[in-house]
């Protein structure tokens, strides 16, 4: 443990975020309430009106994709921006999403997952979020309240390494208004690991004028993709290394973008995003003292895709049962595809199955897991699947 | 007076990279309002008459490029580099000082 006394404070997902933002001393936040986000705005709001922060501006806007719009502007001016949403408002920026990462604006943004209408849903979900797959923004999913606060804070320092925009997801009410103890960083720390931003560029310099988010014909639009590209394979050494740092410095290290838990000698290991995460180690302990050789890998970061993290853990397990709180229609579950296809071209490639699991915050139970390996354990040793795509809750 | 583009014009320039190291890292500066002569797109051209002009610059906060300057005497000029001929000027004054004439090229 790194050598620095934290504060202990009892919050919620919510309020880990905002006391992260508070922390980062972010300049600028726009955003519009949206369930169940809203109390990650009302705290910085509140954190305002007490004069408790300095130099940060509130922008209240009439949409989300207002928010998002008002974070680019406030980004591409040199300020530290950050916005939150849920769902149907995160659905809304898509536009805007992509402004963000093609002009390499390092906002930080937190979804809370939340199922997409319809039917109308507040519960906890990750295809809103997986749907953002293409914008170019970098995804981080916390499994508790600490990863929350942990990941903004990183993510601000690697956007702003990187020039890419960062989105920190976490579970709607499971997290979001679920109260925890989480481990502060004193202020002087937290300035000595993210210190004051540097923009990529100057738009106050007037001697020197030029367009931002100009045209950009055939002759030149492919390069900028190309190199919005090589910052995200950039990102995944900035990842590790600030991941790294975090850890030697306040003591939780998130050097990896897979977190292990128990996979050395695992016959076979889940695999997922987020909270669900939690559940699943403790299912692994219980399932360890049981007699079943299984394993946990939480992919962190969802893009940029740990592909290399994941052909590593192919060779050591014969399968992969994936868990995706998520579905892509047409398909399967998204994290399954993802997996899948970064194993294509290797040589380990171990079973895999997909559990489609918590679909509109649905609870999954460390009972569900149990199950889930049964049945995992029974396809490992038959040699096949059953069925590719196990809708794991349907009522039959 | 000063025109706003007096000094800069000479030190506008247009990058045209080469390589893809040659970009700039964010898509910027790909061309300036100062490098984007608009002065091109046009067909007509505003003609101000300084014996009609009573200095009320409604042109001049009209002109969207902005192409339309306030010279030392006080009377409106036009930067023909930049005026991309859309008539606004023309339409607003209000003693019709400005006439659109079709430019010989
Ligand atoms: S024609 Fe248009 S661009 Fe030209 S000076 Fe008049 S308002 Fe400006
Ligand atoms: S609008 Fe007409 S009168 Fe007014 S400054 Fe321009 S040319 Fe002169």
């Amino acid at each position: 443990m790194a050598g620095y006394k934290p504060i202990r404070k009892v919050v919620s997902g919510n309020y880990a975020a905002a006391y992260a933002v508070k922390h980062a001393r972010v300049q600028v936040v726009a955003a519009y309430p949206i369930t169940p986000q809203t109390s990650i705005i009302e705290k910085i709001a509140e954190f305002i009106a007490n004069g408790e922060v300095e130099n940060l501006q509130y922008v209240p806007v009439e949409s989300e994709h207002s928010a998002m719009a008002a974070s680019i502007g406030a980004s591409a001016a040199g300020a530290r921006a950050f916005t939150a949403t849920s769902a149907q408002g995160l659905a809304l920026m898509h536009e805007m999403l992509h402004w963000a990462s093609g002009a390499r604006l390092p906002i930080v943004m937190v979804d809370v997952n939340r199922a997409m209408a319809p039917p109308w849903s507040v519960w906890d979900d990750q295809t809103d979020s997986l749907a953002q797959r293409d914008t170019g923004w970098m995804q981080f999913y916390a499994e508790n309240n600490q990863e929350v606060y942990d990941g903004v804070l990183m993510a601000f320092k690697i956007a702003e390494t990187v020039n890419l925009p960062a989105m920190v997801v976490e579970s709607a009410f499971i997290l979001s208004h679920t109260y925890d103890v989480v481990d502060m960083i004193p202020q002087e720390l937290v300035d000595e690991f993210l210190p004051p931003r540097e923009p990529l560029y100057d738009l106050t310099n007037f001697e020197r004028p030029f367009s931002v988010g100009a045209l950009g014909t055939p002759a030149d639009y492919y390069e900028f993709r190309y190199k919005l590209q090589k910052a995200m394979e950039k990102a995944e050494k900035v990842i590790r290394e600030v991941g790294g740092e975090f850890g030697e410095r306040f003591g939780r290290d998130y050097s990896s973008m897979i977190d292990l838990y128990r996979t050395e000698d695992a016959d076979f290991v889940f695999m997922g995003l987020g909270s669900l995460m939690g559940t699943v180690k403790q299912a692994v302990d219980l399932l360890r003292e049981e007699g079943y050789r299984v394993g946990a890998a939480k992919v962190r970061w969802f893009r940029p895709f740990p592909k290399e993290e994941i052909r590593e853990l192919a060779k050591n397990v014969e399968g992969i049962a994936v868990l995706d709180r998520n579905y892509s229609f047409g398909m399967e579950g998204i994290l399954f595809t993802e997996a899948k296809g970064a194993l294509y071209n290797s040589k380990a490639r171990p079973l895999m199955k997909d559990y489609i699991v918590g679909l509109g915050g649905r609870d999954v139970t460390v009972n569900d897991i149990r199950k889930i390996a049964e049945n995992m354990k029974a396809v490992v040793e038959r040699g096949e699947p059953d069925v590719e795509v196990d809708w794991y809750h349907l009522k039959r | 007076m000063n025109t706003l583009f007096g000094e800069k014009k000479e030190g506008a320039t247009k990058i045209v990279p080469k390589s893809v190291d040659e970009y700039p890292e964010a898509p910027i500066t790909l061309g300036t309002t100062l490098s984007n002569f608009t002065g091109d797109w046009r067909t007509f051209m505003p003609v101000i008459d300084d014996d009609k002009c009573v200095k009320c610059y409604i042109c001049w906060k009209f002109c969207p490029e902005p192409a339309i300057y306030i010279r030392e005497d006080g009377y409106v000029g036009v930067d023909y580099d930049y005026c991309k001929g859309c008539g606004i000027c023309a339409n607003e004054c209000p003693v019709n000082a400005i006439t659109m004439e079709k430019e010989e090229k």
